[in-house]
C-alpha cells in the first residue's frame, strides 16, 4: 500500500513560477490581482493597528499583541491553504486576497525583528529571546497544528 | 489621521511585497523562498531605522505609521514565512526549513539592529 501524499502544491502560497500556467497569474489580470492584494492588506493591517491600539505593550514587556497576531494569522493561514490548494479549488482571486493581502498584511516579520531588538536594547536579553523563540514556536506550531486538523477535517467529510 | 496613514502605507506595502517575491522567485532555481526572506529582512531594516529617527526626534510618529505600522508591516508577512516553512518540512526539505527559521530569525533582527543603529549614527 502506497503512502497517499498530500496533493502537490506550489511551496510559495503565492504562484509557483515554474508551472507555465501560473507564471501567467499577472499577465492575466494584473489590475485587479493588485487591486485585490492591496485591498486585503489593508483590511488587515487595520486589524493589526487596531489590536495594538486596543492592547498597547508597555516598554520593556513581552510584546503579546504582535505575538497573538502572528501566531493567530499563521494558524488562519494553515487552514485557508489546506482548503484551498487540497480539498476544494477556489475563485483564482481567493488566495490573493485572503493569504496574500489580509493575512500577509494582518502578520508582520519586521514588528517581530524590531521588538526583540529594543528589548535588547533595554537590556532585557532573556526576554528578547524568549519572544524570538516563543513566536517561532507559536507561529510554526499554529501553522502546523491548523493544515493538520483541517486535513483530518476534510477527510472526515469526504 | 494614524489611521488612514496606516491604510496608505499598507495599500502599497501588500502589493509590493508581492511584486518582489515575485521578482525573487523569477531569478533562482532553488526551493528556498527567497522571496520572502528578501522582503522580511528589507523591511525589518526599514523598520529599526524609522524606529530609531522617530526616537531621536528626527522623524514624526505619523511617519512611523505610514511607513512602519503600514508600509513595513504590510511588506513583512509571518503567515508566508511560516506556511513556506512548513510545506519545506512537509517536501522532505527539513534541513532547507531550519535554515529558513535560523537564517530569516537572525537576518531579520541583524537588518533591525542595524536600521537603528544607522539612525542613531544619522541622528543620535
Amino acid at each position: 500500500m502506497t503512502k497517499v501524499e498530500p496533493a502537490p502544491e506550489p511551496t510559495d502560497p503565492d504562484v509557483d513560477l515554474h508551472v507555465p500556467a501560473q507564471r501567467g497569474e499577472l499577465r492575466r489580470a494584473p489590475v485587479a490581482l493588485l487591486l485585490v492584494i492591496s485591498a486585503g492588506g489593508v483590511l488587515g493591517a487595520c486589524a493589526r493597528y487596531g489590536a495594538a491600539l486596543a492592547w498597547p505593550t508597555p516598554a520593556g514587556a513581552f510584546p503579546w499583541t504582535t505575538w497573538a497576531v502572528n501566531v493567530s494569522g499563521c494558524a488562519a493561514i494553515g487552514v485557508l491553504m489546506v482548503l484551498i490548494a487540497e480539498v476544494r479549488t477556489a475563485h483564482p482571486l481567493v488566495r490573493p486576497f485572503l493569504g496574500t493581502g489580509i493575512l500577509g498584511g494582518f502578520t508582520t516579520f519586521s514588528t517581530y525583528a524590531v521588538d526583540t531588538q529594543r528589548l535588547l536594547d533595554a537590556g532585557r536579553a532573556g526576554l528578547a529571546l524568549g519572544y524570538l523563540a516563543a513566536t517561532m514556536a507559536g507561529a510554526l506550531g499554529a501553522v502546523w497544528l491548523a493544515a493538520a486538523a483541517t486535513r483530518r477535517l476534510a477527510r472526515g467529510r469526504a | 489621521m494614524n489611521w488612514l496613514l496606516v491604510i496608505a502605507g499598507a495599500a502599497v506595502g501588500a502589493p509590493l511585497r508581492y511584486l518582489t517575491d515575485r521578482a525573487v522567485q523569477a531569478r533562482h532555481d532553488t526551493v528556498f523562498p527567497w522571496g520572502t526572506f528578501a522582503v522580511n529582512v528589507t523591511a525589518s531594516l526599514l523598520l529599526g531605522f524609522i524606529t530609531g529617527a522617530v526616537t531621536a526626534g528626527a522623524a514624526s510618529p505619523r511617519v512611523a505609521a505610514l511607513v512602519g505600522t503600514g508600509l513595513c508591516g504590510a511588506l513583512s508577512t509571518y503567515s508566508t514565512f511560516s506556511y513556506e516553512t512548513l510545506r519545506l518540512a512537509e517536501t522532505g526539505s527539513r534541513a532547507l526549513a531550519a535554515a529558513n527559521i535560523l537564517g530569516s530569525a537572525l537576518a531579520a533582527l541583524g537588518a533591525a539592529v542595524l536600521g537603528v543603529a544607522f539612525s542613531q549614527a544619522l541622528w543620535g
